[in-house]
C-alpha cells in the first residue's frame, strides 16, 4: 500500500484558498496603511469613513512640502547602496577565500560571525553614541554606511560563501593553471559563474538597509537620517496622525515594495539556490 | 622543455604524511602515468606537480629551476581535470582562448591558435556553442584544447578518461596517444586503469601509499615485476601466485605465472584442476581453474576456440622460463 497520500479533490481546491487567504493577510496592513494615507487625519480615525471616504491627496503634499520627504528618501537611498556595494566589497573576497581555501578555522570564523548577530543592540547602544560623538561621526553618512555594512556583513558572508560552496574546485584550480591571478579568478570566474547569487545577496542586503530603523534612527538627528527616521519623527506629543503617517511610510516602503515585486522571481532563486542541482 | 624532477618531496595533510620522502624524474618529451589503487597518492603527486597543493619538504624542478614554491599559474604547465572543469559561462571558443587571454595575447594570434586547436581536435562546428550542449568526449576534448593553446612545458592529465563510457575511452586514449606523437610535450597521466597505463606510457610510475614500487616502460613492468605488488598490478587478468612446495621447487616463497604463459590441455602438463567459470571474450577465454591444490584459483588465458566446460578435469603447463619468483618479503630473485 502506497504511504504517500494522494491529495484529494478537496486538498486541490483548499490549497490555493488557503495560499490567497495567507497572502492577503500579509498584504492587509500594507493595503491598510495605503488607504489610510489617503484619508485626512480626521477621517482616519472615524469608524464611519473605514472604506468609502473622500480621498485626499493632502498627505502627501504635506509630506513632500513641509517633512523635505526627499532629502530623507535620499538619504535611505545614499546609505543603503554605498553599504550594499561596501558589503559586497568585503564579502566577496571573504567567502571566496573560505569557500576555496578553507583553514581548520574556517567554521569557527563563520560561526563567530554569526554570534556577532546574537548581540542585543541596545547593548551597545550607549557606547556607540558617545563614541560616534566624540569622534565628530554622529549624523554622518559615512556613519551610518558603515553601521549598515557591519550589522550586515554575517549574513552576506554567510550568503556568499553559501553560494560559492556550489562552484566546483576544479573550475578554480583550471583557471590557476590557466594562468590567471587571484584577482583574475574572481573577476573572470567566480562573479560570473555566482551572479546569480551575488545580485540576490546584494537585494537582501539593500532591503535590509533600507528597513533598519534601530541605529539610523538613534544615530542620526537631520543630515544623514533616513525614511525610518522620517517615520518615527511623525510621533507628535499631541498623538498620532494616522494619515500623515501613513503617507510617510507607505512613501518609504514604497520603493522596496516595488524593487521585490520586480526581483522576486530572483530572490525566490536565490533563497533556494542550491537546493536541487 | 619540460624535464621535471622530484627531489625527496613529501606531502602531509596535518599528521598524516601522504607522500613520504619521494625522488622522480621525468624527462622532456616523456609520456609519463601513474598508476596505482585510489589513495594511493597518485592524484595528490600530479597536484604538487601543478602547484595546487604545497610540498611539506623537498623540491620540486622543472626545466631546472626551482618551481617549489612557484604559483601553479607561474609554472608553464596545464592540466586536464577529470571533471573536465570547463568554464560553463563561456563558449566553447572562450574557454580555449581563455589561457592566452590571460596570457594577454595578440587577439589575432588568439584567434589563429583556437581555430588550429579546433582543427586538430574536431572542435571546429562547436566553437559557440557553451560546455552544456556538448557531450562528455567533446567537453574533453575542449579541455584538451584548452591546455594545447597554451604551449605548456608540460601536459598533466588527471584521470581523465574516467567519466567517459567504455567505447569512447579507447577512442579518447587513442587521441591522446597520438596528440603526444605529434606534440613531443611531456605528458604526466594520472590512472588507476592499468590498461590505461600500458597502452599510452613511455614511463610507467607504479605507486602504493605514496611510495613508488617501481618505475619503468610498460614492458619492464609487464616481464620483470620488483615485487609481488607490481606483479599482480600490472597486467590483465592478474597474475597467479603460487605458494608452498610447489613455489619451493623454484627456489622461492611465491611464484607468479601470468594467464598467458599458462596452457591447458586435455592430458598434458604437471598441473591439474577442475574448470569453473569461463569467460568467453572472442578472441580468448579465460578460465578459471580449482582444486589443482596450488591456490584457490589459476586463471588461464586460452585461445577463444579452446572449448572446456565447467567441472571438466583439465591439466595445466605453465612455461618455466617465465615463471617469476619472489622471496619472503616479496622482492624479485633475479
Amino acid at each position: 500500500m502506497a504511504i504517500v497520500a494522494e491529495t484529494s479533490r478537496f486538498g486541490k481546491l483548499s490549497r490555493p484558498v488557503l495560499a490567497w487567504i495567507v497572502g492577503l493577510l500579509f498584504f492587509f496592513p500594507i493595503f491598510w496603511m495605503i488607504l489610510t494615507s489617503f484619508k485626512t487625519d480626521a477621517d482616519a480615525v472615524k469608524p464611519e469613513f473605514l472604506l468609502f471616504f473622500t480621498p485626499t491627496l493632502e498627505n502627501y503634499l504635506n509630506m513632500t512640502e513641509n517633512y523635505d520627504y526627499w532629502r530623507f528618501a535620499t538619504n535611505s537611498v545614499i546609505t543603503s547602496v554605498f553599504a550594499t556595494v561596501f558589503a559586497l566589497a568585503v564579502g566577496i573576497p571573504c567567502a571566496y577565500a573560505m569557500a576555496f581555501n578553507p583553514s581548520r578555522s574556517t567554521k569557527d570564523v563563520l560561526m563567530w560571525m554569526l554570534s556577532t548577530k546574537m548581540l542585543p543592540a541596545a547593548a551597545v547602544l550607549y557606547p556607540m553614541t558617545f563614541l560616534t560623538k566624540s569622534l565628530g561621526v554622529f549624523d554622518t553618512h559615512f556613519l551610518i554606511i558603515v553601521v549598515l555594512m557591519l550589522i550586515n556583513l554575517p549574513i552576506v558572508i554567510w550568503m556568499l560563501f553559501t553560494y560559492f560552496k556550489e562552484i566546483p574546485k576544479d573550475i578554480i584550480e583550471a583557471g590557476q593553471m590557466d594562468g590567471v591571478s587571484t584577482w583574475g579568478e574572481v573577476k573572470e570566474i567566480l562573479i560570473p559563474l555566482a551572479w546569480g547569487g551575488i545580485a540576490s545577496t546584494a537585494l537582501l542586503c539593500f532591503i535590509f538597509c533600507w528597513n533598519e530603523a534601530y541605529w539610523t534612527v538613534r544615530l542620526t538627528t537631520t543630515e544623514a537620517a533616513t525614511l525610518s527616521k522620517l517615520i518615527e519623527g511623525n510621533r507628535a506629543p499631541e498623538g498620532l496622525f494616522f494619515g500623515r503617517l501613513s503617507a510617510v511610510s507607505a512613501a518609504a516602503v514604497g520603493p522596496i515594495i516595488v524593487l521585490g515585486w520586480f526581483c522576486q522571481k530572483q530572490l525566490v532563486q536565490g533563497l533556494t539556490f542550491g537546493a536541487v542541482k | 622543455m619540460g624535464r621535471i624532477v622530484l627531489e625527496n618531496v613529501t606531502k602531509s595533510f596535518g599528521d598524516a604524511q601522504v607522500i613520504p620522502p619521494l625522488n622522480l624524474t621525468i624527462e622532456d618529451g616523456e609520456f609519463a602515468v601513474f598508476v596505482g589503487p585510489s589513495g594511493c597518492g597518485k592524484s595528490t603527486l600530479l597536484r604538487l606537480i601543478a602547484g595546487l597543493e604545497e610540498t611539506t619538504s623537498g623540491q620540486i624542478l622543472i626545466d631546472g629551476e626551482d618551481a617549489t614554491r612557484v604559483p601553479p599559474s607561474k609554472r608553464g604547465l596545464a592540466m586536464v581535470f577529470q571533471s573536465y572543469a570547463l568554464y560553463p559561462h563561456m563558449t566553447v571558443r572562450k574557454n580555449i582562448a581563455f589561457p592566452l587571454r590571460m596570457a594577454k595575447m595578440d587577439q589575432a594570434e588568439i584567434d589563429k591558435k583556437v581555430e588550429g586547436a579546433a582543427k586538430i581536435l574536431n572542435l571546429a562546428d562547436y566553437l559557440e556553442q557553451k560546455p552544456g550542449q556538448l557531450s562528455g568526449g567533446q567537453r574533453q576534448r575542449v579541455a584538451i584544447g584548452r591546455a594545447i593553446v597554451r604551449e605548456p612545458a608540460a601536459f598533466l592529465f588527471d584521470e581523465p578518461l574516467s567519466n567517459l563510457d567504455a567505447a569512447l575511452r579507447v577512442g579518447m586514449r587513442l587521441e591522446i596517444s597520438e596528440l603526444h606523437n605529434r606534440l613531443a610535450t611531456t605528458m604526466i597521466y594520472v590512472t588507476h586503469d592499468q590498461v590505461e597505463a600500458m597502452t599510452m606510457a613511455n614511463k610507467i610510475v607504479v605507486l602504493r601509499a605514496g611510495h613508488i614500487e617501481q618505475v619503468g616502460s610498460p614492458l619492464d613492468l609487464y616481464r620483470t615485476p620488483r615485487n609481488l605488488f607490481v606483479a599482480g598490478f600490472i597486467g590483465s587478468p592478474k597474475m597467479n601466485f603460487i605458494e608452498g612446495s610447489e613455489a619451493e621447487k623454484h627456489g622461492a616463497k611465491t611464484i607468479g605465472i601470468r594467464p598467458e604463459h599458462i596452457t591447458v590441455s586435455a592430458d598434458s602438463g604437471p598441473w591439474e584442476g577442475t574448470v569453473g567459470v569461463s569467460e568467453h571474450l572472442g578472441s580468448d577465454t579465460f578460465f578459471h581453474i580449482h582444486n589443482s591444490g596450488l591456490a584457490e584459483t589459476i586463471t588461464v588465458r586460452a585461445d577463444g576456440e579452446v572449448g572446456f566446460k565447467h567441472g571438466d578435469r583439465v591439466r595445466l603447463a605453465p612455461r618455466e622460463d617465465v615463471i617469476h619468483r619472489f622471496d619472503a618479503e616479496g622482492l624479485r630473485i633475479a
